[in-house]
């Protein structure tokens, strides 16, 4: 035994190399992996970029004229005033966060709903045009859908409800939920899909009813990849600007009901950058609003993403 | 390339000369910090059958996954220790794919990749380079044979492989397995998801292959390790407790009382 295990290392020694060698496929792998790992890498330098330019914009107003007080507590948002210019953001955050719950009652029903009847429900030709009807309801511009708010929605709500003003929380919040429905339907039915369907089959076989294995088997299964949809759903109307823009009635207020104007951060950007000179107060006032649009979306999505990878651990 | 080339390790193995394919010295493997395997000294010599047997969970499949690098798919298993494939230690091979290729392994439930069972035979050929039509339906017709598979799919090459019956796909696997020309064939209970009798062809088929390929067979079948392995290991609970000749272990020469009431059926 002793004797073969040392000669063993010299004969194998010359037959080995001629195995383990580097050849041409192995180059070509590493290669690749260097141009993925650049494209990876991209996206975050991107974030990154984007990050470093709105926070040197809003660098200087952070430093000289920001009031961390005065920006989350009062609604006084009057930055063009020449006496006494105010930048209190509170009523803006009010703003998309009404709107933003609003559009989630209405969205979160609607997308959860449809995703069961395509995923579970719709067989066949009804589940394919499904399908296709809703990834065409998310190819609608959003100023398609501000339009509808403005027109449409607004004499329809002051009929409705006889109240004086249409642009409203509550229309701005109906259409942003239409909007969002149709992606977070795609994301939630991609949850879904991905549940086995031996776990339906294994339910199924205990005699438990199609509801019964969907409340009981398949929503549980799907539930990381549910709430990711709507946390989605969240980040895309906290970040909508053109259909809160023209439906909100954008007026700087704390409201009182569904039935106030209210403005959105976003909204207060678009609306007023262009008017703005480049490096005056107001100028860094609004890239402020920017850079705490850019942390909430990004906390948003990190959660978003925390609770799928959450549920992979279990 | 039909013909093992033989300049390579597997041409010897015919000849039994009794070089160890697999050297494993104080292996240990661990998932994020939880012990699945310990201590564990082992060589599987060219040319045999190494039968491992155990219950669940004591660290078989994670042993089989150390040796060709399989661990490089989990952040999670760590391994530590020596293992040396064909006289060098898996870590320091230069091409990890290399070593992959040298080395065939059948999973518990079959893969039958979404190909035709021709490409699903023919994919390693074609990664290594070999081109012609001729040269392939050779190695598909000789791998599909040697794997008793032939005479069932040689009407039907070009259906999807992954349409083929449990037990169909498995011998399918163990073709394409081959068709790698591999030095070493790991097998990790391989009958699980196939009916007994094409579980007694494909251990048929493994008696056959005794004689050119070095074979490692993980199996929760204590008795089908006693009618293929020429050595056995009992592992237990993340221990290696007793190597030995698989007739002297089945008739009753123990070291550890454990290995006898496993193989007796007394628990496990």
């Amino acid at each position: 035994m002793a004797d073969q295990k040392q000669e063993q290392p010299m004969q194998a020694a010359t037959s080995i190399d001629a195995i383990d060698k580097r050849n041409l496929d192995w180059f070509l792998d590493k290669g690749v992996q260097v141009l993925i790992f650049i494209g990876g890498i991209s996206a975050i330098i991107f974030v990154l970029g984007i990050f470093v330019f709105i926070t040197k914009e809003g660098f200087d107003f952070v430093l000289s004229r920001f009031d961390l007080a005065e920006f989350f507590t009062s609604p006084n948002w009057r930055p063009t005033s020449s006496a006494n210019p105010t930048y209190g953001a509170l009523a803006l955050i009010v703003g998309t966060a009404s709107v933003t719950g609003t559009a989630m009652i209405v969205a979160i029903p609607f997308s959860l709903g449809a995703a069961i009847y395509i995923g579970e429900f719709a067989t066949g030709k009804t589940r394919e045009a499904l399908k296709i009807l809703v990834e065409l309801l998310a190819a609608i511009p959003s100023v398609v859908w501000g339009f509808i708010g403005l027109s449409i929605m607004n004499a329809l709500i002051i009929d409705l409800f006889n109240v004086p003003i249409g642009l409203n929380i509550f229309n701005a919040g109906v259409i942003l939920g239409l909007m969002a429905a149709p992606i977070m339907t795609t994301i939630a039915e991609d949850a879904l899909k991905a549940v086995p369907d031996e776990y339906r089959a294994a339910a199924e076989a205990m005699g438990a009813t199609r509801w019964q294995v969907i409340r009981k088997v398949v929503l549980p299964a799907a539930k990381n990849g549910l709430v990711a949809a709507v946390l989605l759903g969240v980040g895309r109307g906290f970040g909508e600007t053109m259909a809160v823009l023209m439906a909100t009635g954008h007026s700087v207020q704390i409201p009182d009901s569904i039935f106030d104007s209210v403005r959105a951060l976003t909204a207060t950007i678009a609306a007023e950058l262009g008017e703005t000179a480049v490096g005056s107060d107001h100028y860094g006032a609004l890239f402020t609003l920017g850079i705490f649009l850019f942390i909430v979306t990004f906390l948003i999505n990190l959660t978003a993403d925390l609770v799928v990878r959450g549920i992979k651990k279990k | 390339m039909v013909e093992p080339a033989v300049n390579t390790p597997g041409a010897q193995a015919a000849s039994g000369n009794g070089r160890n394919v697999v050297e494993i010295k104080n292996l240990s493997i661990s998932y994020s910090g939880q012990t699945a395997l310990e201590g564990v000294n082992l060589t599987v010599r060219e040319g045999e059958i190494f039968g491992i047997i155990g219950p669940a969970g004591s660290g078989k499949t994670s042993f089989l996954k150390a040796i060709n690098r399989m661990d490089l798919f989990s952040t999670a298993m760590e391994v530590k220790g020596g293992i040396r494939f064909l006289g060098r230690d898996v870590k320091d091979w230069r091409n990890v794919y290399a070593l992959r290729s040298r080395v065939g392994v059948v999973f518990p439930l079959p893969v039958g990749l979404p190909l035709s069972v021709y490409d699903n035979v023919a994919l390693a050929p074609r990664l290594r380079g070999v081109k012609k039509k001729a040269d392939l339906d050779i190695i598909v017709e000789r791998c599909l044979q040697r794997a008793a598979l032939w005479d069932e799919v040689k009407d039907r090459l070009d259906s999807l492989g992954s349409l083929l019956s449990g037990g169909q796909q498995q011998r399918l696997t163990i073709a394409r397995s081959l068709s790698q020309d591999p030095d070493l064939l790991m097998l990790d209970e391989f009958s699980i998801a196939v009916d007994p009798v094409t579980t007694m062809r494909i251990e048929d088929v493994l008696k056959e292959l005794r004689k050119e390929i070095t074979i490692i067979l993980v199996t929760n079948l204590v008795q089908q390790a006693r009618r293929l392995a020429d050595r056995t290991a009992f592992f237990l609970n993340g221990e290696c407790v007793e190597i030995g000749e698989t007739e002297a272990l089945f008739t009753g020469t123990v070291k550890d009382q454990r290995t006898l009431d496993y193989i007796e059926g007394r628990f496990g």
